[in-house]
């Protein structure tokens, strides 16, 4: 047997730069989106940090105030638009359907393509934006702030952020193409790798709420340029509008970016388990309820904003009810580990954090739901623990794993188990000092987006700059590792976890056109009856 | 000839024949929602407004609106002839044909939409500084005009991306790339191109239609 | 998969395309009342129904087609229902 270092693999195939920026080839695709979005995301986390790094004390003068208004809003576009939306699906969705499913490639390798320069375009717009100024709206550009009186780079970020919703539409119109249309011989809907499943619901939200935040930035830089009136009450218009037109985008938005972290979790757990995952069905049907039930409920961003209050009362009662669908898939990775053989591998700390992380951040969620609770923290530091916890101590926490899993698959190398476990605890340690401490600020009070505050809290905010110090190292540890391995990491198998799917029956690295002949399928996903032990790794 | 249609991921010309028909019905539902949240603005600043929005459409050309129209539902019709000549393998002169009558009335439509778009800037109905209007509350109608150019901008700038979309289907025809098996291309372009028409269909009653006259 | 459709189908389509313009422009003239929206609104409707089944051939698609075609409409209802939830009760 030819080993990856002798056979032509989708890497080796062609060592042109050219056959680089021209390819059609899913898995190299998804490689140039982890080098984009893993800068965008040392971008965003040098914001964070500058940020931290003010809040260390009550009135530090590392920054001006309207400064600190540019970062936190950099922090957010960057990190949300640029990091956690494209994020999973871009590199390990792209990467690893068309492997799951079967096929040669996605439905249309040259829209990917496509999709990836627009990701590109997008990000040059929006950089250019934070080069000539920044902007200091918040990443919500809520009017009339941001279309009247805001004098920084508002337009020119509204069209990169605009540039790149094309971009993430592309990739899930191809996704949703690629698997109504594209599955190998046998591969029923219900024998599906549950990672596409989460893909999939990913990608029916990106297509149907993507187009209204595009919309919605569109009608920002035309108010601004203008004055139509639309957003601007002076002008006879109603700033709530935009608000409702913002959130039911980017309230759907933050379950693509969750979605899919999900998704891997339930590839993880199965295999460190060693066991076929619980309730298969459930979990299937879950996400797609996700996705729906995510559209209803936006107005609970906006319930001290001078909503009515019957809308909120709605909003609130819908936001309990989506809830539930998360809570059944955590059931479901608890029962699955339910008397498994427990591998704890570094993919499986950081499923097993997801977890218990999520769960936090989930249960805050369901309180913030509460019209009089919310009314208390809104817009303190509540609210940005909440969703910190679901972001970064979910879905960053899934990716790595995710990255972790599939590094073998995508780079024929193993990486170091031990930093691989070390970084992972790390990671966990650093995340809940700087987190769990602003629940607490936010629930005494201390509002968000101001770079100063009362001197009562700061032993709770050198916590928290602690932490981030500490979860700063943890995320730097992989970056190191992980390039360290390219070049000195053993050479793995094609499926050094003995792991089910698809992608483990070709070699790693793959070559280009994945599998030598289309593989057919007859067996229910996750049969890990019949392989109780983990690979040789 | 077949085996030349065939993209190299898919397996069988029917696979592909169905993703690129699904690709095209996913990417016009995005452009629903896309136009629609303009849909939302208008219906909320309807009911907010109802006068100033009644007046503010008597004000737009009802002559003209309906030429476009009708300019517009004859482009589909010859849009389908096309897509048909097309699907039937029918000879490359007779497609070409209903292409170009597709593209004169899309370009037709526009010329029109140019002249309607002139008359408003000559009226001061354009909004921003210069927008003037006596008889009607100024800030409401400017709101109605605002949507009005968003809306039909925003359609006129698909139908200038649809007469390019056409060009190319009308260069591919002319080197006699479709058959009777393979018609994907122009068959994708007619639904896009229908789309269009779509939404004309539903912005000319809103904007041009509010109220008696 | 692919319907093929009588040249006469088109133009007896066509035709009615015009014919409902004409009434949804006659019914300018005429006044209804509050129904004057709703007789506007049926006409487009129809027109929009005519050129996506006979024009655009949505029937001879599969049904994810289907499911994606009425998704739009249906979404685009929800974002102007929650929206009007809130805005009308104010």
């Amino acid at each position: 047997m030819t080993t990856s270092a002798q056979a032509k693999n989708y890497i080796t195939n062609d060592y042109h730069v050219w056959s680089w920026v021209a390819t059609r080839d899913h898995k190299r695709i998804a490689l140039m989106y982890l080098v984009a979005i893993t800068s965008f995301f040392f971008l965003g986390g040098l914001a964070a940090l500058a940020m931290r790094l003010q809040l260390l004390t009550p009135h530090t003068e590392l920054v001006q105030a309207e400064t600190y208004n540019k970062l936190f809003t950099l922090h957010g576009v960057t990190m949300v638009f640029f990091f956690l939306i494209p994020g999973i699906p871009a590199v390990l969705g792209n990467f690893l359907l068309p492997l799951m499913l079967g096929s040669r490639d996605l439905a249309f390798p040259r829209l990917n393509l496509a999709s990836f320069y627009v990701y590109l375009l997008g990000a040059s717009f929006t950089l250019a934006a934070a080069v000539l100024g920044g902007v200091d709206t918040g990443w919500t550009f809520y009017t009339p702030y941001s279309s009247t009186y805001s004098n920084t780079h508002v337009i020119t970020m509204g069209i990169g952020i605009f540039i790149t919703g094309f971009s993430s539409i592309l990739t899930g119109l191809n996704f949703i193409v690629t698997t109504h249309t594209m599955r190998a011989p046998g591969l029923t809907w219900f024998r599906l790798p549950l990672f596409v499943w989460a893909l999939y619901a990913t990608s029916l939200i990106i297509v149907l709420g993507t187009p209204v935040i595009a919309v919605t930035l569109l009608l920002l830089i035309l108010e601004r340029g203008f004055h139509m009136g639309i957003f601007d009450p002076a002008l006879g218009g109603d700033p709530l509008l935009f608000q409702h037109l913002f959130w039911f985008y980017s309230h759907p938005a933050v379950y693509i970016m969750v979605l899919p972290s999900m998704g891997v979790v339930s590839e993880l757990i199965p295999c460190f388990a060693r066991k076929r995952i619980f309730g298969y069905n459930f979990i299937a049907f879950s996400s797609l309820a996700i996705a729906i039930l995510g559209f209803f409920v936006w107005g609970h961003h906006m319930f001290i904003s001078g909503q009515s209050l019957y809308a909120g009362l709605i909003f609130s009662f819908l936001s309990f009810l989506v809830a539930i669908p998360s809570a059944v898939k955590v059931f479901n990775w608890t029962a699955t580990l339910y008397k498994g053989r427990i591998y704890l591998r570094t993919p499986m700390l950081y499923a097993l954090g997801f977890i218990g992380l999520f769960t936090i951040g989930g249960l805050t969620g369901i309180m913030l739901a509460c019209l009089g609770l919310d009314a208390h923290v809104h817009d303190t530091y509540f609210i940005i623990a909440h969703f910190h916890y679901i972001m970064v101590g979910g879905t960053i926490m899934a990716y790595l794993g995710g990255i972790h899993f599939w590094w073998p698959k995508i780079s024929g190398k193993l990486y170091p188990e031990f930093w691989g476990k070390l970084s992972a605890m790390i990671v966990f340690v650093g995340f809940n000092l700087t987190f769990f401490p602003q629940f607490i600020l936010g629930y005494l009070g201390m509002p968000r987006r101001i770079s100063t505050y009362p001197p009562e809290f700061q032993v709770f905010n050198v916590m928290s700059t602690a932490g981030a110090t500490i979860l700063g190292v943890g995320y730097l540890m992989p970056f190191i590792y992980l390039i360290w391995s390219l070049r000195y990491g053993k050479d793995a198998g094609p499926n050094p976890w003995n792991a089910t799917g698809l992608e483990w029956t070709t070699a790693s690295p793959p070559p280009t056109e994945n599998f030598a002949e289309v593989p057919t399928v007859s067996e229910e996903a996750y049969d890990y009856r019949s392989r109780p032990e983990i690979g040789n790794v | 000839m077949s085996d030349r249609d065939l993209s190299h991921q898919f397996e069988t010309l029917e696979q592909q024949a169905l993703a690129s028909s699904l690709g095209i019905w996913v990417f016009l539902a995005t452009e629903v929602l896309f136009f629609g949240g303009l849909f939302l603005l208008y219906t909320v600043y309807r009911i907010k407004y109802p006068a100033a929005f009644m007046e503010s459409s008597k004000l737009m050309d009802i002559k003209l609106g309906v030429i476009n129209t009708a300019i517009l539902l004859t482009s589909s019709l010859t849009m389908a002839l096309a897509v048909h000549s097309a699907e039937e393998g029918e000879k490359k002169q007779a497609t070409l044909r209903w292409l170009f009558l597709t593209m004169f009335l899309g370009i037709v439509f526009l010329g029109i939409k140019g002249i309607e778009y002139h008359h408003k800037f000559v009226e001061h109905l354009v909004p921003g500084p210069d927008f003037v209007l006596e008889s009607i509350n100024q800030q409401q109608a400017q709101i109605f005009f605002g949507l009005y150019f968003a809306m039909t901008g925003l359609h006129a700038l698909h139908m200038i991306i649809g007469l390019g979309v056409l060009s190319v289907m009308g260069g591919m025809t002319w080197m006699g790339k479709f058959t009777k098996a393979y018609s994907n291309p122009i068959h994708v372009a007619g639904l896009y191109w229908h789309f269009v028409d779509v939404l004309w269909i539903f912005l000319f009653p809103l904007l041009y239609l509010i109220g008696n006259r | 998969m692919r319907i093929s459709t009588p040249i006469k189908t088109y133009l007896n389509v066509y035709i009615g395309l015009l014919a409902l313009l004409a009434a949804t422009v006659g019914a300018v003239y005429v006044n209804l009342g509050p129904w004057n929206i709703v007789i506007t609104m049926a006409i487009a409707c129809t027109k929009a129904f005519l050129v996506v089944t006979f024009f655009m051939h949505l029937r001879a698609n599969a049904r994810a087609v289907w499911i994606y075609a009425s998704l739009g409409v249906i979404w685009i209802s929800f974002l102007i229902g929650g929206t009007l939830a809130d805005v009308l009760t104010r």
